[in-house]
């Protein structure tokens, strides 16, 4: 059986409960998995990193957590096409690991930014976003003093061209403005919110969809991304190294 | 710690050039606020420093190069600067 989501605990991690509640709301299961273990549970469907400060930040957000073994174990899953998505610093370390393009800098502002945005959703149709549509604007929660995402012009470019970005910043009605300090908070180049790999499995994403999955916290904008990373947890194809029971 | 002579090395790690560099600008924009308006290329970055076992400054340096690339910096947004020095011990 697969169709576990995988929640990485890295020391200084602070969104795994809200990961894992929106997760069971979205008609999921996860599990937390220790930054030491070497492995996946074999049932692993798909893996959310979730958001906090792993080791603190320091050297920079994601450059030390880069190198745990659950990290490890979450790129060897990717490389074999485990639907795996890290939001705000989760996000973070995936660039650090070198899983996704790009790099988060320091806000254009200089000021750590906790508030809502709106984000469009540019790429359907990958595991974290195939319950939504290109075009559709969602409102959710950030969170972060480094989100600002940059990456060479060419990089940039080639992210367009071959439907990397999944969410950029934008006014309440869709309008995309990267140099609007109102709708692009932190800066991020192109107004970039979230990217994912060339193929479409690892996904990040500066927003915390977990934090807008409910009417009560003012937000559901973020439930189909965590619906569809729970769907495509359990529609993943189960391991080939899975013993036959799992767990 | 180290068996070989020790080399001092420090590392400033600056945002990459042509990057906007907020913090900086930050500052900048104070220093003239106060009177230094002639101040221009304000940037703000990190110093690590440490000992390591090598006996030769090229050595030393081939060590701290790989660090870098490792992980001290992110070439996406970072440049970096490699002093090779004694520990003075």
């Amino acid at each position: 059986m697969t169709g576990l989501v995988a929640i990485p605990i890295i020391p200084g991690v602070n969104c795994e409960h809200d990961v894992a509640h929106a997760v069971r709301i979205a008609g999921g299961r996860s599990a937390f998995i220790h930054h030491t273990d070497r492995a996946l549970p074999a049932e692993t469907g798909a893996v959310y990193i979730p958001g906090g400060f792993a080791y603190g930040d320091y050297l920079r957000a994601g450059a030390i957590a880069r190198f745990t073994p659950v990290v490890e174990a979450v790129a060897r899953a990717a490389a074999d096409g485990m639907p795996v998505l890290g939001v705000c610093n989760g996000f973070q370390v995936l660039c650090e690991a070198g899983l996704l393009p790009g790099a988060l800098a320091r806000n254009v502002g200089v000021r750590f930014l906790c508030q809502d945005v709106h984000v469009r959703l540019e790429t359907a149709g990958t595991p974290a976003s195939h319950r939504l549509k290109a075009g559709n604007v969602l409102r959710i929660p950030i969170n972060h003093g480094e989100g600002c995402f940059t990456a060479p012009a060419e990089v940039l470019d080639l992210l367009e061209t071959r439907n990397q970005i999944l969410v950029r910043y934008c006014a309440a009605d869709g309008t995309v403005d990267p140099a609007d300090p109102v709708s692009n908070p932190n800066g991020s180049l192109r107004a970039i919110a979230g990217v994912t790999n060339p193929s479409g499995n690892v996904a990040g994403m500066m927003p915390h969809p977990e934090r807008a999955c409910e009417a009560i916290l003012g937000s559901a904008d973020g439930r189909p991304i965590v619906e569809s990373l729970v769907h495509a947890a359990q529609s993943a194809p189960a391991p080939q190294s899975a013993g036959a029971g799992g767990r | 710690m180290a068996t070989t002579p020790a080399k001092r090395i420090t590392v400033t790690i600056r945002p990459k050039a042509g990057l906007r560099d907020p913090e900086g600008n930050a500052i900048l924009h104070a220093l003239a606020a106060l009177g230094w308006e002639d101040v221009e290329n304000v940037h703000v970055g990190k110093t690590v420093t440490f000992d390591v076992g090598a006996d030769t400054d090229d050595a030393a340096r081939a060590e701290a190069e790989a660090m870098c690339r490792k992980i001290l910096a992110n070439p996406v947004i970072e440049d970096y600067e490699i002093v090779v020095g004694d520990t003075g011990s």
